[in-house]
């Protein structure tokens, strides 16, 4: 008999969950989409001069991000739950935070990763100064899978439950909020000119943090919401 | 359970016990919140002179400090006990937390309101992002966020664990929100005027704030107690000394 | 009985309380290598909460678990354990093979064991790249015992093993039950159809609703 070693767990883990988001390709637009149409919506809003967008481009583009992440992170555990998966999982004499890690890492690259490919193209649709692209690619690498990481945890922790969508959002507010803080300061130090390292230093400590603790506490969460 | 706890506090963990204390308690803790109140009320509203800058407008504080500080006191109580609810399984504590929640969210909302009527008078508007309020809102959400868990549970144990685990990790975040939102604060606009500055608080004026601290954890061990008491009767309905009580009441 | 070897699995006054209420126990019994044990009872009699408890999925209520003579510890015999419940954990998207491919790197794999002779020995052959949610019922049924056969596992935790399979399924069951107790292997099973266990007389644990 051949216990399965950690690296080839992680590996499974991994190439099921990115197999199944190809098979279904769609879905991956969906929050791209979305992203593209809350961008859209602002100009509307606001009124098409080039010097108000250009200030609020960075705050935009980071909520919008956000929301759209939001829109993405119901459905990270749901399909795993319904079809018995995520019991299989829990089950497996592996890990278990470092199988959700990979979870988490799948379900990044696969609805963050896209909302970064295109941020460039909604933050010059707002006319975000082409200098300030690289922080603003920089600090949304850092929050994004901060948001990712968070997100896993409160979803694990309504994952016994039947209505979510509304309730993770309230939930995940409070935890995002030092993140859209230091992101979005990055940001405006950029487009002011000044010095913008300090937020993304705070950043990504957080992120280290974030990803030793949160999937432990994915675990722990997951265990409580199981436990019926 | 481990030896260093004392029996009498094991005991109080009991159910049944714990009603009966808590249903001796309450008067004595409503009647003590009812009398400091009034006597902190008379001194910061009657006694205490009014303010050289802000006039009569700061005797809000009276209100709004004390909620504040029971705002997040009660936070901490609600972390205390999900920790031990978490880690030992007991299920008091796992009520504590979960009916401390509504009480220190209330006192939020107090803080909020009181905080932004005192905004109407000294910014001329019902709401600023002034940091202090703006964490106070945050805290608002994680309580809510708190409730909310905690009733989409069909379990309702089971959801009281899931709501303890997200009270563990807002206690987490509560400091982070606060740095956070000052470091914010700072980067956007300069300081404003402070509603509680502590070199212009006289003794006339901190007396009465003690006593209403004081009145205002009376009040919170007396919500407790009849929200705790309720929630056992429901949760422990089937058991023994529940039907004993009901008996009891019918008989009456 | 006398056997040199402790028990693969035992319980002593184990028991499980929903709110308050019991659900099922205490129960006691003990369960060897190369022993069947069928799991009795009516409808909401606890069977399914037995097996969730044994699996790891709930905690133990009251009573104790203890695994090789030893009191259970999760991280120790994970590995030894396969649970099949109501859901399947087969992802409806992947095909049988991907299925089995993922549970084998969760798992490992017995020696000499591969996907294509799992999913040959349930009688899927042909339909091994079909992706799961095409399959009827009792083919996925199939589908998630062939992961039975995959999976290194000295005890299994079957719940209603029999429910949407055709005589020819049945049979299949019992004989993989059959080759696992033979092997050395011990289960558990839970069912409310007749099972023609062929390997001795199977002891059985009944539930008291």
């Amino acid at each position: 008999m051949n216990q399965a070693p950690l690296g080839r767990a992680c590996a499974a883990v991994l190439r099921r969950d990115l197999t199944l988001a190809w098979r279904r390709r769609g879905d991956i637009a969906m929050p791209v989409l979305y992203a593209l149409i809350v961008t859209t919506l602002f100009p509307f809003a606001l009124g098409p001069e080039n010097a108000l967008l250009q200030r609020i481009a960075g705050g935009a583009v980071l909520v919008t991000v956000l929301l759209a992440m939001l829109l993405a992170l119901d459905g990270m555990f749901r399909s795993d739950i319904e079809d018995g998966s995520l019991e299989q999982l829990v089950l497996a004499p592996q890990p278990l935070a470092l199988m959700l890690g990979m979870k988490i890492l799948a379900h990044w690259l696969t609805t963050a990763l896209p909302l970064i490919v295109i941020a460039p193209m909604l933050a010059s649709m707002l006319q975000l100064p082409a200098a300030v692209m690289p922080v603003m690619l920089l600090a949304l690498a850092l929050a994004t899978p901060m948001l990712s990481l968070l997100g896993a945890v409160l979803v694990a922790l309504t994952a016994g439950t039947r209505r979510s969508g509304m309730l993770l959002a309230l939930m995940l507010l409070p935890l995002c909020v030092p993140v859209v803080i230091f992101a979005a300061g990055a940001l405006a130090a950029a487009q002011q000119g000044l010095p913008w390292i300090a937020p993304i230093a705070w950043l990504g400590a957080a992120l280290a943090l974030a990803l030793v603790l949160a999937p432990l506490a994915c675990a722990a969460a997951l265990r409580i919401a199981l436990d019926a | 359970m481990s030896s260093w706890i004392p029996l009498w506090l094991h005991k109080l963990g009991s159910p049944p016990t714990f009603y009966r204390f808590a249903g001796k308690l309450r008067p004595w803790m409503l009647a003590l919140a009812i009398v400091l109140g009034l006597v902190a009320l008379y001194g910061g509203l009657v006694l205490a002179p009014p303010d050289y800058q802000q006039g009569d407008d700061y005797r809000i504080i009276f209100v709004h400090v004390p909620s504040a500080w029971m705002g997040l006191f009660i936070y901490g109580v609600m972390a205390v006990s999900a920790f031990i609810a978490l880690v030992w399984r007991i299920k008091l504590a796992e009520v504590v937390a979960m009916e401390s929640a509504p009480i220190g969210a209330a006192f939020t909302l107090i803080t909020l309101i009181t905080g932004s009527l005192w905004g109407v008078r000294m910014w001329g508007t019902w709401w600023t992002w002034d940091a202090r309020l703006t964490s106070e809102l945050v805290l608002l959400f994680l309580y809510l966020g708190v409730i909310g868990l905690y009733h989409a549970f069909e379990d309702r144990r089971q959801g009281a664990r899931a709501a303890a685990f997200l009270a563990l990790i807002g206690i987490i975040n509560v400091p982070i929100v606060h740095f956070s939102v000052n470091w914010w604060n700072t980067l956007h606009q300069g300081a404003t005027i402070r509603l509680f500055g502590p070199s212009t608080m006289s003794g006339s004026m901190i007396w009465p704030l003690l006593t209403m601290m004081v009145a205002t954890k009376c009040y919170y061990v007396f919500s407790l107690c009849s929200r705790v008491r309720a929630d056992l009767l429901a949760l422990e309905s089937g058991k023994d000394w529940v039907r004993q009580i009901a008996a009891g009441e019918t008989a009456r | 009985m006398t056997v040199a070897t402790p028990p693969l699995l035992a319980a002593s006054a184990l028991s499980f309380y929903r709110q308050d209420e019991p659900v099922f126990g205490p129960l006691q019994f003990e369960l060897h290598p190369g022993q069947l044990a069928l799991v009795e009872g009516d409808n909401g009699s606890g069977k399914t909460t037995l097996l969730r408890v044994l699996a790891g999925l709930l905690h133990v209520g009251e009573g104790e678990l203890f695994w090789r003579g030893e009191p259970l510890r999760r991280d120790h015999c994970a590995a030894e354990i396969v649970f099949l419940g109501h859901q399947l954990g087969l992802k409806g998207d992947l095909s049988p093979r991907e299925n089995l491919h993922i549970a084998a790197g969760l798992h490992g794999a017995r020696d000499g064991m591969d996907p294509a002779r799992a999913l040959l020995d349930v009688g899927l052959a042909g339909y091994e790249d079909e992706p799961v949610r095409r399959l009827s019922a009792g083919q996925k049924k199939r589908a998630a015992l062939a992961r039975l056969l995959m999976i290194p596992a000295a005890l299994w935790l079957l719940d209603e093993p029999y429910a949407n399979l055709d005589r020819h399924g049945i049979a299949l069951v019992n004989r993989l039950l059959e080759g696992h107790v033979a092997a050395g292997g011990a289960a558990l099973v839970t069912s409310h159809g007749a099972v023609s266990f062929h390997g001795g007389e199977p002891q059985r644990i009944r539930m008291h609703a």
